[in-house]
């Protein structure tokens, strides 16, 4: 029976008006106008854009061309050989390694926040919850360059080392390390809420039943807790990852000009770098791995469930 | 039983998560307490100053980025949260809804896919049909990822919602109408309030969508704030940042106290 049907029971009595039967048409058109306007229709065209030829001038024109996939992988010389290049496969590479390293980072100090926010009173709890929410909704921008101010050349990290004898005038800022400082602390509260939920509903008796049949702690986070909030860690998982491989401002502000993500390389091409159909491939390859990482992880839950 | 030798006890979890506040708060603290810097260069402290707050308020550019970000923050909250309190009342309220998944997956395909994939989508797709006006490109794009931030609280609102008192309200031979209005309107309005003020602050916080799009007359002000960064930190900047980290706590505030207080009265 369909869930529609569990929702509104029939109502059988003649009289009374049934409840906006037209609803879903009217209600949901509205929905797809928007989406298909400012979303589907754009992406089918972005996927059109990658394949056309890249115009003199900027812009480009629709004349069938692999070009823009073949420059991720090769570089055309004088004589038109194709010379194999590295640089935009470091770049992907140095985004997905970031990304992972944010899931990681975020997934380590997030399991034992959220372990002990979880065993709280629940006012407590609620404060708690309230205080790691709250400066998600503060600018992403404003939460970067705050990250600027602390590494960069005379603010405060630099300035409390050099009292340790770090040459004066360092900046930690323009590399790998300061972009994914920036990415840990912007998508930290992405983990750490779903794992608080799936570590909530976690039964306590059984770390307790853990513990009375000799498990020691380490055992226990390993065998019991790990294992029971896994579909939270999996959903915190995906809420960083996914939008770590699509950051922008990160790599833009913190990593400077040479040390590009996939995100800073396509707004280039929309931006001083004019290369419209390569940034359209860029960012084709970019939604392919997400959207291949999305089902894989949907696929993988799906089977967990089946033999749960 | 000591703590000692509670099994549920972890030494050194409390220090850890206290360090945790400590580091999520600090940033924030820092850009805060460096805007009252009366030295020019940031790092440097020579003395308390609410000069920078002045020169803010006086900043003309400033007060024009932050009235085309309330304008389209404004246009696309409305819409945003007009057209998600649609779907949702579709998908959760609607019979023998075609394409219920699938339209939930549509509604919520903003959150899917990387934000500077659909930025770009859009640039394309708005030159090619020859949208010029800048104001009008960003409150498309905004509506359209603002949307699933205002539907995720209403459809929860709308799903823990029994369907006694709509029923009673028919019973009693009011229109269909007027049973939105004076019943379900009111029960599911904490969700339909944090919807919109998510919508809001996702809107006012864009930058990827917001750079791209943005035209000469409609800076936003994220893109006015990158502007100020790319030409080096000054105090001033401090000052139009603690202005709005203040102003997006109280908000989040008040949206969290009232999706809270939502769900308290729905258990």
């Amino acid at each position: 029976m369909s869930d529609s049907a569990l929702h509104n029971p029939p109502l059988d009595r003649p009289h009374r008006p049934r409840p906006w039967h037209n609803l879903p048409f009217w209600g949901l058109l509205p929905t797809w106008v928007l989406m298909g306007f400012a979303l589907l229709v754009p992406v089918v065209i972005v996927a059109a854009v990658s394949v056309a030829t890249r115009g003199t001038h900027g812009g480009f024109t629709w004349d069938f061309n692999l070009a823009s996939y073949r420059q991720i992988l090769f570089n055309e010389g004088w004589t038109g050989e194709m010379e194999f290049t590295p640089q935009y496969l470091m770049i992907i590479a140095r985004t997905f390694v970031l990304a992972g390293a944010t899931t990681l980072i975020c997934l380590i100090f997030a399991v034992p926040v959220a372990y002990f926010i979880a065993r709280q009173t629940a006012g407590t709890k609620a404060v708690l919850i309230y205080l790691v929410t709250l400066p998600f909704w503060v600018s992403m921008i404003l939460r970067v360059y705050a990250w600027m101010i602390i590494l960069g050349r005379g603010g405060p990290l630099p300035r409390f080392l050099e009292s340790f004898g770090l040459p004066p005038g360092t900046s930690f800022m323009f590399n790998d390390f300061a972009t994914l400082t920036a990415m840990v602390y912007t998508y930290m509260p992405l983990m750490v809420l779903p794992v608080f939920a799936s570590i909530e509903k976690l039964d306590v008796t059984l770390i307790e039943a853990a513990h009375d049949l000799y498990a020691n702690r380490w055992t226990t986070v390993r065998k019991v807790i790990l294992p029971l909030t896994a579909p939270g860690i999996v959903s915190g998982a995906i809420l960083v990852f996914v939008p770590s491989l699509g950051a922008v401002l990160e790599p833009t502000l913190m990593g400077g000009g040479k040390q590009m993500m996939m995100g800073s390389l396509i707004q280039l091409q929309f931006g001083g770098g004019r290369n419209w159909p390569f940034g359209a491939a860029i960012a084709m390859t970019l939604m392919c791995f997400v959207v291949i990482f999305l089902i894989f992880t949907a696929h993988r839950a799906a089977r967990k469930g089946d033999v749960a | 039983m000591t703590r000692r030798h509670d099994v549920k006890h972890y030494p050194g979890l409390g220090p850890l998560v206290a360090l945790f506040f400590v580091y999520l708060y600090a940033p924030l603290a820092i850009v805060v307490i460096y805007s009252f810097n009366a030295n020019r260069i940031v790092g440097v402290w020579t003395g308390f100053s609410l000069e920078w707050y002045a020169s803010a308020l006086n900043n003309r550019a400033l007060m024009n980025a932050l009235k085309t970000s309330l304008t389209v923050a404004g246009v696309a909250t409305v819409v945003a949260t007009t057209i998600a309190l649609l779907a949702a009342l579709a998908i959760i309220r609607g019979r023998n809804v075609r394409f219920r998944k699938l339209s939930e997956t549509v509604v919520n395909l903003p959150l899917l896919l990387p934000e500077i994939v659909l930025a770009v989508a859009s640039l394309i797709f708005f030159s090619l049909i020859g949208l010029q006006n800048g104001m009008m490109k960003l409150i498309i794009a905004h509506s359209a990822f603002c949307t699933p931030f205002a539907f995720l609280p209403i459809r929860a609102r709308l799903q823990g919602m029994s369907l006694d008192f709509e029923e009673a309200s028919a019973d009693l031979y009011a229109s269909r109408w007027t049973t939105f209005r004076r019943v379900t309107l009111p029960l599911i309005f904490p969700g339909v309030f944090s919807g919109a003020m998510l919508a809001f602050l996702i809107s006012m916080d864009d930058f990827i969508t917001s750079n791209l799009l943005s035209t000469g007359g409609t800076t936003t002000l994220p893109v006015y704030i990158f502007s100020l960064i790319r030409s080096g930190t000054s105090p001033e900047l401090n000052a139009i940042g603690t202005l709005l980290i203040v102003a997006s706590l109280i908000l989040a505030t008040v949206a969290l106290a009232v999706a809270a207080r939502g769900a308290r009265n729905n258990d």
